[in-house]
């Protein structure tokens, strides 16, 4: 098992390496900072200028090396627009979409797990189909338009919720309920799955047998080792979610990471656009590695590779 | 031979034509290919005339609608209807480049993962890892953002950034094949490696590849629309469905229609597509049936 953690963590480690510098490569080579950092309207020779002052001229490795290096003693940069240290402007969002991604995944889970456990009962019945269709109808609904609409019913029609902003807690219902629905469906089919195949083992055959209520046996012996891939796939889809959340909550100005990002892009602020990309990516790659070394804990016939 | 037995390509139609979600999904996209092939003899009005005298012109169903302009008329009086057609256009043509581009890389990557096997496997699924762990809305919004946003940009950001499912799958699914007695053979008849992977594997694994493929369009479509949306996809004054509803998001307030009507188009041809693809999956496999 401990070789198995280190092998990941080393695996874990090299994915953020490359991907840091994949992202770096990227944007450097789709925008020009010196032009950024010059500001709108700066003539050429300012630009020449800034090059120069700034190091932007060296090779783009050497750029590379430095930022790493900066990054990895926890100096992120000032940022162009907010002006200021990007490390306390990004440590100050984190919380609110890190608050957001978990109520969203909670959101979906709440939504699927009756939903999918329902049609694994009754597999191939009305049921069964309804949830199955409202599966596909909710893969098909654009976020951002699901996210109009609930703004016009629950604020504008009802008057229930706030339009925008960050708060309270009422400001992060329709922003969760908008980014969590898009994962319901994928988290009803794998209950559904899981429900059907557990449903049909040998043991919950046997806890039938012996006189166990319905109840326990779909919830205490079938339900728990159906769950097993769902904590994989909430972790994955938490990453996903964090790195979805810019469209929510730019669109309800919530203030995250990902409102920040969508700031810092408009404002082409590329410190502050280099500091999110890293920092969702490293949440990511520490939900798939936890993710991997919980699910090598409860079965260690996945403890290879 | 007994003549009652159908035949494999009677009980193939019969899967086929019997499965209602395929069956909606193929009008549905039909109606919508329709739309953006014949978009010039379809639409009304040219989506890009502004009659600046008939502006904010509700549909027909509402009080002041008319029919001269079925589905209203935007803030500037381009006609809803013919913007809502054009915009076909767009999205498919997105999803289909998005999807060409991305299944290209993937499918190469997946092949090769899956039938050469170690350290490519390896070096596969380690660039496959690390490409997963990128935030990949974050990265086409400030890719595009830079560079520019225009349909050819987004088209090749979107589909440099999102072939990891084609190579994961494909993966899988070449690992499967490769073991089969038909790859034994045309490697023992001699076929060069190439041959084999062309000619054998990738018709055994065509049902895979097109399920991924329907998922990554109508993934793709709903990137772009959520990219436009935000004012960093595709530019005014394209009629691409996420920059109308970004466009009418100031008048929604009083004319939900301006929203609804690119939204629900957007909703259709997702849904479309992706009943066509969980369509195909029951049909190749009805066995496996979800």
């Amino acid at each position: 098992m401990l070789g198995f953690a280190v092998r990941r963590l080393a695996l874990a480690l090299a994915v953020a390496l490359a991907v840091s510098a994949a992202s770096f490569v990227l944007l450097r080579l789709s925008g020009d900072v010196a032009a950024a950092i010059a500001g709108e309207g700066a003539r050429a020779e300012d630009i020449a200028f800034v090059r120069k002052a700034y190091g932007l001229d060296r090779p783009l490795i050497v750029q590379y090396a430095e930022w790493l290096g900066n990054t990895l003693r926890g100096d992120l940069g000032t940022s162009l627009y907010f002006k200021t240290d990007v490390s306390a402007l990004v440590a100050d969002k984190l919380p609110v979409t890190l608050i957001l991604g978990l109520s969203s995944v909670l959101f979906a889970l709440a939504v699927s797990l009756p939903l999918g456990i329902l049609a694994a009962i009754f597999p191939n019945t009305w049921i069964d189909r309804l949830c199955l269709a409202l599966a596909v109808l909710g893969q098909a609904l654009p976020n951002f338009f699901f996210a109009l609409c609930l703004i016009l019913l629950f604020s504008i029609s009802l008057r229930w919720l706030p339009v925008s902003g960050t708060g309270t807690w009422l400001h992060f219902v329709m922003p969760t309920i908008a980014l969590g629905y898009y994962v319901a469906p994928a988290f009803m089919r794998l209950i559904r799955a899981g429900m059907i195949e557990t449903l049909a083992a040998d043991y919950v055959r046997t806890a039938r047998a012996s006189g166990l209520s319905p109840a326990s046996v779909v919830f205490k012996h079938a339900l728990r080792n159906a769950l097993i891939p769902v904590v994989a796939l909430a972790a994955v889809q938490l990453g996903f979610l964090l790195g979805g959340s810019i469209v929510i909550e730019t669109i309800f100005a919530l203030d995250g990471l990902g409102y920040l990002a969508y700031q810092s892009i408009t404002y082409k602020d590329f410190p502050t656009t280099q500091a999110v990309v890293l920092l969702l990516s490293v949440v990511y790659i520490f939900l798939t590695f936890t993710a991997d070394i919980v699910n090598a804990w409860l079965d260690p016939r996945l403890r290879v590779a | 031979m007994d003549a009652a037995l159908p035949t494999h390509a009677a009980m193939l139609r019969g899967r086929i034509f019997g499965h209602v979600g395929l069956m909606t999904g193929i009008a549905i996209l039909v109606v919508a290919f329709a739309c953006a092939i014949f978009a010039p003899l379809l639409a009304p009005h040219d989506p890009y005339f502004q009659d600046l005298a008939a502006r904010l012109v509700p549909p027909v169903w509402q009080p002041r609608g008319t029919w001269l302009h079925p589905l209203g008329t935007d803030n500037l009086g381009r006609d809803y209807l013919s913007r809502t057609i054009y915009g076909a256009r767009v999205s498919l043509l997105i999803g289909f480049s998005v999807m060409l581009v991305s299944g290209l890389i993937g499918t190469t990557m997946g092949l090769a993962a899956g039938y050469f096997g170690g350290r490519t496997d390896m070096a596969v699924s380690f660039i496959v890892t690390a490409r997963l762990a990128m935030p990949v809305v974050l990265v086409a919004l400030a890719v595009v953002a830079l560079v520019g946003g225009s349909l050819v940009v987004v088209i090749a950001v979107l589909g440099l950034l999102k072939w990891d499912r084609f190579a994961v799958v494909m993966r899988a699914a070449t690992q499967q094949a490769r073991a089969q007695d038909y790859v034994a053979a045309a490697k023992a008849t001699g076929a060069s490696t190439l041959r084999v992977l062309l000619g054998e594997v990738l018709p055994n694994i065509l049902p895979q590849l097109v399920v991924v493929a329907t998922l990554e369009m109508a993934s793709a479509i709903l990137l772009e629309a959520a990219l436009s949306f935000l004012g960093l996809g595709v530019q005014p004054p394209l009629p691409s469905w996420g920059l109308m509803i970004s466009e009418a998001k100031a008048y929604m307030f009083f004319s939900f229609w301006m929203i609804a009507i690119p939204g629900t188009a957007l909703g259709l041809l997702v849904l479309a597509i992706n009943l066509v693809g969980d369509g195909i999956r029951d049909v190749a496999a009805p066995e496996g049936r979800a």
